[in-house]
């Protein structure tokens, strides 16, 4: 790559455009995952991912197993990431586009907070992902296709808020909890039965564990918690304090409560 | 037919560097410096919107005195240059050395090139990068680079600040001295005074911050409890 600042250094004839994606279309357009057609060969699929409201913001949570066809092409995916400090995304779908568009969606988010100096709001965030899911239209296409879901903490309302996509771009807002992926119908039943308004965090916790549980019996492309090689699904909480992860010894002791519970029926 | 009359280069480069020195002397002073957890950087601005500071990348900021316009179109292409190698390389891959670089070649260019010069100096700053500890580079407007050590001075005042502050910096201060001695010291010229808080913009790369990204704005409060 060049090392020479072009000129004129801001790029636009008239105030400098915030978009990193933009910036890298004109200046790489090569590097853009978004401009690659090949085929599906082969292409890893990550599997079920949701998110839910609970009483100071969203969880999201997602477990952990990738397929390629009837193979496990990896059984510890991460699929849910801190998009920036105040919201969070989850992915389903081609793997590696997944990965991509998050990694693109982050840098997304962190140069236009440092180019304009103030923090996107979350309704902007959720546009500009929509919008850059619809580029990647010609992928999905062929079979590769990204659906995430996307939860944060909107810091001017006050609550956290989360937003559903779908292949072509459409998105919508949820009210309640929302899953995506091969085995978002067995987790969305499970989360319809046992989510309700106003749940604390270590509750939501549990309902979302359950969940993917639930999940993962139902859906062979979904992996249940694994004790044996420690695989843990993993969660992610975005509340007005900020986007953590949740630390891995509380997904386990959800976990634990789930099966103590079922073993015990 | 009309004719340039001959201009010798010594005297070219000479009225180039006059204008962009007394473009630069019109505006307020920037102070960096290294403390206990990182580099601090104060300057006086009377706006609170329109930052002389900024963070570039995950362990680097950026400084400007001089003329906004200017130093802000370097500012936001030293942010492009930053995501831009770091999204094609990796993050560690980003170093304030080649920001300095860059910068110096595209100052160098204009002094030498364009119409009239940037009326510019900018400071980059960046810890625990190559060199392990904190590394400050100071590029001018023509386009010279140097590394400086301990603290630094850039603006209109800035050889009676830096032997203002040469002679109080000491290794190993906590943030709180850091910021008063930096303030007071930005109060000794042009004319001895007290600068409210207010007026005082700061920003730190803390190496001890958890998260990926090391800079921090200073609040109002935080600069108050300081000088107090």
């Amino acid at each position: 790559m060049s090392d020479d600042l072009q000129l004129p250094l801001a790029g636009t004839p008239f105030g400098a455009s915030p978009s990193f994606v933009e910036l890298l279309r004109a200046e790489h357009p090569g590097a853009l995952p978004i401009a690659d057609d090949r085929p599906p060969f082969g292409a890893a699929h990550g599997t079920t991912v949701l998110g839910l409201k609970f009483a100071d913001g969203v969880l999201m949570a997602g477990d952990r197993r990738a397929t390629a066809g009837n193979l496990i092409a990896d059984p510890k995916m991460r699929k849910v990431f801190e998009a920036d400090d105040f919201s969070a995304i989850a992915i389903a779908g081609a793997a590696g586009q997944a990965e991509e568009l998050v990694k693109l969606f982050q840098l997304e988010l962190e140069h236009y907070e440092k180019i304009t100096g103030d923090r996107l709001s979350l309704e902007g965030k959720a546009n500009r992902l929509a919008q850059m899911i619809r580029s990647n239209l010609p992928m999905a296409m062929q079979g590769l296709v990204v659906v995430p879901l996307f939860g944060g903490y909107d810091e001017r309302r006050g609550e956290g808020r989360i937003f559903y996509y779908d292949a072509t771009g459409g998105r919508w807002e949820e009210d309640d909890f929302q899953t995506t992926g091969s085995g978002g119908a067995p987790a969305k039943n499970s989360l319809k039965k046992r989510w309700r308004p106003g749940l604390a965090r270590d509750e939501a916790l549990r309902v979302a564990v359950e969940a993917l549980i639930d999940a993962a019996e139902d859906d062979s492309a979904t992996g249940g918690p694994d004790p044996v090689r420690g695989i843990w699904p993993i969660a992610v909480a975005v509340t007005a304090e900020g986007a953590a992860d949740v630390p891995e010894d509380q997904v386990v002791a959800a976990v634990e409560a789930v099966v103590a519970e079922r073993s015990a029926r | 037919m009309s004719f340039m009359p001959y201009v010798a280069p010594e005297q070219l480069m000479k009225d180039r560097s006059d204008y962009a020195h007394k473009g630069i002397a019109r505006g307020r002073s920037v102070i960096g410096l290294e403390y206990a957890d990182g580099l601090l950087f104060i300057a006086e601005n009377p706006s609170v919107t329109l930052h002389k500071i900024s963070e570039i990348y995950d362990r680097i900021a950026f400084a400007g005195v001089g003329k906004y316009s200017e130093f802000e179109e370097l500012r936001i292409a030293g942010i492009r240059l930053a995501d831009l190698r770091g999204y094609q390389y990796g993050r560690e891959d980003v170093k304030a050395r080649d920001l300095a670089n860059a910068y110096s070649q595209a100052l160098s260019a204009i002094f030498t090139q364009q119409m009239k010069p940037y009326e510019v100096e900018v400071l980059v700053g960046e810890v625990d990068g190559e060199a392990g500890g904190t590394g400050i580079y100071h590029i001018l407007f023509d386009g010279s680079v140097s590394d400086e050590h301990g603290c630094v001075a850039i603006g209109g005042q800035s050889e009676d600040l830096m032997d203002a502050l040469r002679d109080r910096f000491q290794e190993g201060w906590d943030l709180t001295t850091a910021i008063r001695t930096a303030v007071q010291v930005l109060g000794t010229t042009p004319e001895t005074r007290e600068i409210p808080a207010e007026q005082i913009e700061g920003a730190v790369l803390d190496r001890t911050k958890p998260q990926r990204r090391k800079f921090r704005r200073l609040g109002p409060d935080e600069v108050a409890s300081a000088l107090a």
